[in-house]
């Protein structure tokens, strides 16, 4: 079956990881990641490492840095939030880290709780200093992993790409109260 | 009951002889205790980042698997980052030792009291958590224990030391965060570390 754009990006996105060598993937599951951490967990060049939090992360792949490895922190929106004080780290020290964010409280959102963190992902890493970069359609995503990912290890700093919750589709809901999917 | 360690000695202690071990310092006193015991290009002490000490030694003890990664750290940071625990637990590093040295006290802030000081167990909570070894030490005779077990290398370790509470003369690492992360690549990677 030949894939489309929407399908396809997270086993590009797993090829051009572990193409640039990148080692540790850290994360806090999210539906819009869920393919792609599929993939780094049955790659044997790679360690998944799961989270509790998304500061974890941050911290985790620091030390990833200072021990001579690559690696990548996976999480949504909301996890942004976890994470604000621990990116003082990569910050103070120049680590880079790339975080690829996949978008909630953005398109179409059904959860209000999920509004007041997506809508602010993007100013509130800003604020600190982080580059945040974007995306919002599938056939893109490929290519802007690519060039955050240069900027983070090329440039030593934290880098984000938030990935719109159009790529995605919104969660709905109401739909799930009337059947599980498989 | 005897009288409680002192955190120096114990940091002198396990630091001595420590060959090639990569150190992590949590923020406050642990940093200016393995500082107090000699500046090392592979130390890594902390500055900020509150909660973070025990995930950063995952970090470096998964990329260099043959090395010994020892954390230092002190109550209040690690009570930060409890969840940390738990990752830790599951990944399994065999070559990563986290120390808490536990003066039940926020030093930095004014000696305001931890939740240690109020009955919580870390070790216990490393040890629910599903760390193959996690003890308190409260004797120099255990110190020693320790100190052999940490290097002879077997498995996670986790060890909530309980120290006294006394305020001792800042020793300060060096502060500019780029310096301190380079300098540790250099000495563990070599000069191709600075063209990775």
């Amino acid at each position: 079956m030949k894939k489309t754009a929407e399908s396809a990006w997270p086993d590009e996105v797993h090829a051009l990881l572990e193409a640039a060598g990148v080692r540790q993937v850290a994360i806090v599951p999210d539906a819009g990641h869920a393919r792609l951490i599929r993939l780094c967990e049955k790659d044997k060049s790679m360690r998944v490492v799961r989270l509790t939090t998304e500061e974890e992360g941050v911290a985790l792949l620091a030390g990833a840095w200072l021990g001579g490895e690559k690696g990548v922190l996976l999480m949504q929106s909301s996890g942004v939030g976890n994470c604000i004080n621990m990116l003082s780290l990569p910050l103070a020290c120049s680590f880079p880290l790339l975080m690829l964010v996949t978008m909630r409280g953005d398109h179409g959102e059904f959860n209000p709780a999920q509004m007041p963190m997506g809508n602010t992902t993007q100013p509130v890493l800003e604020a600190l200093g982080v580059i945040v970069k974007r995306v919002d359609t599938a056939e893109d995503v490929t290519e802007m992993v690519s060039s955050t990912m240069r900027l983070a290890f090329n440039t030593y700093r934290p880098v984000a790409l938030l990935i719109g919750q159009r790529i995605q589709g919104a969660k709905d809901f109401r739909k799930l109260t009337q059947s599980v999917p498989k | 009951m005897s009288k409680l360690l002192r955190r120096r000695e114990v940091v002198a202690e396990l630091l001595a002889k420590r060959g090639d071990t990569l150190v992590i310092a949590g923020l406050g006193a642990p940093a200016w205790d393995i500082t107090h015991a000699g500046d090392h290009e592979l130390n890594f002490p902390l500055w900020g980042a509150m909660g973070g000490a025990a995930m950063i030694g995952l970090g470096v003890a998964l990329a260099q698997p043959k090395r010994r990664v020892l954390v230092i750290t002190g109550d209040g940071e690690m009570l930060m980052g409890l969840g940390a625990l738990a990752t830790i637990a599951v990944a399994k590093p065999r070559n990563l030792a986290i120390v808490v040295l536990d003066n039940e006290r926020y030093g930095e802030t004014g000696q305001q009291e931890t939740h240690t000081a109020h009955g919580v167990d870390l070790a216990g909570m490393a040890k629910a958590a599903g760390f193959a070894h996690a003890c308190t030490v409260r004797t120099q005779a255990e110190v020693s224990r320790l100190k052999q077990r940490i290097y002879s290398g077997a498995g996670t370790l986790f060890a909530q030391i309980k120290v006294e509470g006394e305020r001792l003369p800042l020793v300060l690492p060096p502060r500019e965060g780029s310096l301190l992360k380079n300098r540790f690549r250099a000495a563990l990677l070599g000069p191709e570390a600075a063209h990775q």
